[in-house]
């Protein structure tokens, strides 16, 4: 599988942040596009196009889109479809491994603001929002710059390139919580809140920000629509395979020879991004990896032809997530990275629901006491017991996303945790092991 | 119980937290002031937004620019502002990592110690230097020059392992370089990020959070936007692209002319400013304008929704049902936590 820069193609030319640089390598040329057409033909370009969320989910986003209510020709509207929409950017990147839109603004924050400016008007929104993650201070100083110059351009503001349609876009900076990735999370924070996630229903279409029907995309999502538009529907989905098409940036980190940002269709596998990647650091050999960030299960080197798009990587048992690929190889020890990963859950917690709050403290302190070579027989169980607990009780996924190295490592490599029992627990393990067939008739 | 060495219990910032910030006689002896220009400040926030709370957490960054932590008045300052109560502005300050409630020494170090930092020495880093401050995890030297903290995955990992000093970004750090940053630091020296801006401090950066210019004039703020960086792991895709001849199926520029109307980029009357440096009040007023300009109904040659926009939503239908199926809803995006995982190791 070839590299396909698309949405990385400009980030190697000087000062690709600028306006300029923008405009000369066809900047702007899909908003031009998208003002010649309807926002309801602007909706069916992206739906034709198959270009799904690449924030995690993979959710359509033409049809996310379209769950906007809209006024009907004739009637007067009422409820949803006479509130304001609004449009608000996910660039709050924080989950572990995911390293990918922060350098998407740093590099080429135009084309962020372009599909800002596509989506907005395909919606029929007039004020748009990126809320991005208040560490990223660099991405923030060179959005910041961006929308200035877009201002000044005519690109925003309240005659877009002379088409009479307006919109207004604010640049907001995140203060630092997790979980405000997490769509109604981002949300509240958004309107001066703790960052704590909503129940759903009602979805943010319909009840988002301030109440009103809003769209939340993330920021590589934005930054596909100009292309999406210019190309077409049949072009995008030229790369990736029909049901998960289209470029798509993987981001390799860890043990790997040249750690870094890889665009390539969606479906390229693990073995051939590891290639470009100059393969594992000489010496060593993989041993787990993350497809798309630490909420995603571990996949191991029995996976490594597993094409990675939505649908492959979810019937291998993971989740395409973000495409963060962190390579752990032999000398990595995966209880200890899950301890790591689950003290990040513990601390993003947001303390809301009561099994994730409760729970990922619990299990921090079981990891804990398996890594200090302290743990007992009857661990393993309470560990699997208690994300049981966990998993699919609490409002959002964040909960869920913390259990997922735990039993994804219990899957893969038990053993691993085993050998870190003291020596009368495995014993321990053994009788129970050959009493469970037994015990098991049922 | 924490398993990073020295990190105090009790820094999880969750509903179970609720220490208050610092009020002690000799920290607000040495406060600067949040003079009338923060107050002036804390209202242009206020009115780049339609609604005003909206600008809390942009406030509450501007508070710890002039004081260099939420302070009690800062928290006054923002109840006041908005409407609020202090108790509001004090819940929504603590959750926050960013939102110091002691004052921060003139730099915030942050290192790392995220499991793929941690793997390749963020954790050895991060002993190492709080060794060398003496001091623990959000704890500052005494000498008022740094605040160490160990950070959660800073989205970088590329680059690993990272610290970051005021967020500005260190990549690809060890033991010895983040030694010698942190005793440059010290001496008062800048050292330069190897991304980002040249370094400023902690207060600076808090300036810019809250959507204002740190720099005195707008060249400044240039040279600030245009520093390049070493960022090979940014560009390895790319460059090896290039380097293979591999690139994507040609995109035409643009295969469609614009309608009219949609003409050249032509120079316009700027509504308001994003970088904070103009008066946002225009804004608030720019926005209810926007849906209702003659020029928005006559534009677009008649391909513009005229969806009516009233200015400001209606909390009476916020409870309004859905048309989104339940259970294939839109689902959550961006980088939180994402969908859910497969139910793989759900007991029967």
């Amino acid at each position: 599988m070839p590299l396909t820069p698309v949405l990385t193609s400009r980030w190697d030319q000087p000062q690709s942040w600028r306006l300029s640089t923008y405009e000369r390598l066809d900047g702007y040329a899909g908003l031009r596009k998208a003002l010649s057409m309807t926002p309801d033909e602007l909706v069916t370009v992206v739906k034709d196009s198959g270009l799904r969320g690449r924030g995690g989910a993979g959710f359509p986003t033409g049809l996310k889109w379209s769950f906007i209510p809209q006024p009907k020709p004739g009637e007067t509207p009422t409820g949803p479809a006479a509130m304001p929409k609004y449009l608000v950017v996910n660039a709050d990147e924080g989950e572990p491994g995911t390293c990918k839109d922060l350098p998407l603004m740093m590099a080429d924050p135009h084309s962020l603001i372009e599909g800002v400016v596509i989506a907005a008007y395909a919606i029929r929104c007039h004020l748009a929002v990126i809320y991005v993650r208040g560490e990223a201070v660099h991405a923030h100083r060179r959005l910041v710059a961006a929308v200035q110059e877009a201002y000044d351009a005519g690109y925003l503001g309240r005659d877009v390139l002379g088409s009479g349609y307006g919109l207004e876009l604010i640049v907001h900076a995140g203060a630092g919580a997790y979980i405000c990735g997490e769509e109604t999370a981002l949300l509240d924070s958004l309107e001066g809140k703790r960052g704590q996630p909503r129940l759903k229903p009602p979805f943010p279409a319909v009840a988002g920000l301030y109440g009103a029907p809003t769209v939340i995309n993330n920021v590589e999502t934005l930054a596909s629509v100009p292309f999406v538009v210019r190309g077409g529907a049949d072009w995008f989905k030229e790369l990736g395979p029909e049901k998960s098409p289209g470029p798509k940036i993987y981001s390799l980190s860890g043990r790997v020879v040249r750690p870094g940002q890889y665009e390539a269709p969606m479906g390229t596998t693990m073995r051939e991004l590891l290639e470009l990647a100059g393969g594992v650091r000489p010496g060593h050999e993989l041993k787990f990896w993350t497809p798309g960030g630490s909420s995603t299960p571990y996949l191991t080197a029995e996976h490594l032809d597993v094409p990675l798009d939505f649908d492959s990587v979810a019937a291998a048992g993971s989740m395409l997530g973000t495409t963060a690929l962190m390579v752990f190889d032999e000398t990595d020890s995966i209880v200890e990275a899950t301890l790591r990963f689950t003290e990040f859950y513990a601390h993003e917690s947001c303390g809301k629901c009561t099994p994730c709050r409760e729970g990922t403290y619990w299990l921090v302190q079981i990891l804990e006491r398996l890594v200090e070579g302290r743990g007992t027989a009857a661990d393993l169980d309470l560990l699997t017991d208690t994300c049981d607990n966990i998993l699919g009780r609490s409002f959002c996924a964040l909960g869920d996303g913390a259990t997922s190295c735990i039993a994804s490592s219990l899957q893969y490599f038990r053993d691993d945790y085993v050998a870190l029992l003291p020596p009368e627990e495995q014993g321990r393990l053994g009788r129970s092991l050959r009493l469970e067939p037994v015990g098991a008739a049922s | 119980m924490s398993a990073l060495p020295g990190s105090a219990e009790g820094t999880a910032v969750t509903g179970l937290d609720s220490s208050p910030v610092d009020a002690s006689p000799e920290t607000l002896a040495e406060l600067p002031p949040l003079t009338e220009q923060a107050r002036a400040e804390a209202r242009e926030i206020i009115a780049r937004y339609p609604e005003p709370r909206s600008a809390l957490l942009p406030m509450l960054h501007l508070v710890q620019s002039y004081q260099g932590y939420v302070s009690p008045d800062g928290v006054a300052l923002c109840a006041e502002e908005l409407g609020i109560t202090k108790a509001e502005v004090g819940a929504v300050a603590t959750f926050y990592t960013m939102y110091k409630r002691r004052p921060t020494g003139r730099h915030l170090v942050s290192v790392c110690t995220n499991t793929l930092c941690s793997v390749l020495g963020g954790r050895r880093i991060f002993d190492a230097v709080a060794a060398d401050l003496g001091v623990h995890h959000d704890e500052t030297a005494p000498d008022g020059s740094i605040t160490l903290e160990h950070a959660e995955c800073l989205a970088a990992c590329d680059y690993a392992p990272v610290v970051t000093v005021d967020y500005e970004f260190y990549d690809q750090q060890d033991v010895g370089s983040a030694r010698a940053l942190v005793a440059a630091l010290r001496r008062g020296e800048k050292p330069a990020p190897t991304r980002g801006a040249p370094l400023s401090d902690f207060r600076g950066i808090s300036r810019q959070l809250a959507g204002f210019s740190q720099y005195g004039d707008a060249a400044a703020t240039a040279a600030a936007v245009d520093t390049e960086g070493a960022i090979g792991p940014t560009l390895a895709g790319v460059r090896l692209a290039a380097e293979r001849g591999e690139s994507a199926p040609f995109l035409p520029a643009a295969d469609r002319p614009p309608a009219g109307g949609a003409g050249e980029p032509r120079e316009t009357v700027r509504p308001h400013g994003r970088s904070g440096d103009t008066p946002g009040k225009e804004a608030a007023d720019a926005r209810v304008r926007a849906a209702d300009t003659p020029a928005e109904k006559a534009g677009a040659a008649g391909s513009h929704p005229d969806a009516p926009e009233p200015s400001r939503r209606s909390l009476a239908d916020k409870d309004d049902g859905t048309d989104t199926p339940a259970g294939t809803g839109p689902g959550t995006s961006g980088q939180g936590p994402a969908a859910s995982p497969p139910q793989q190791n759900r007991k029967g």
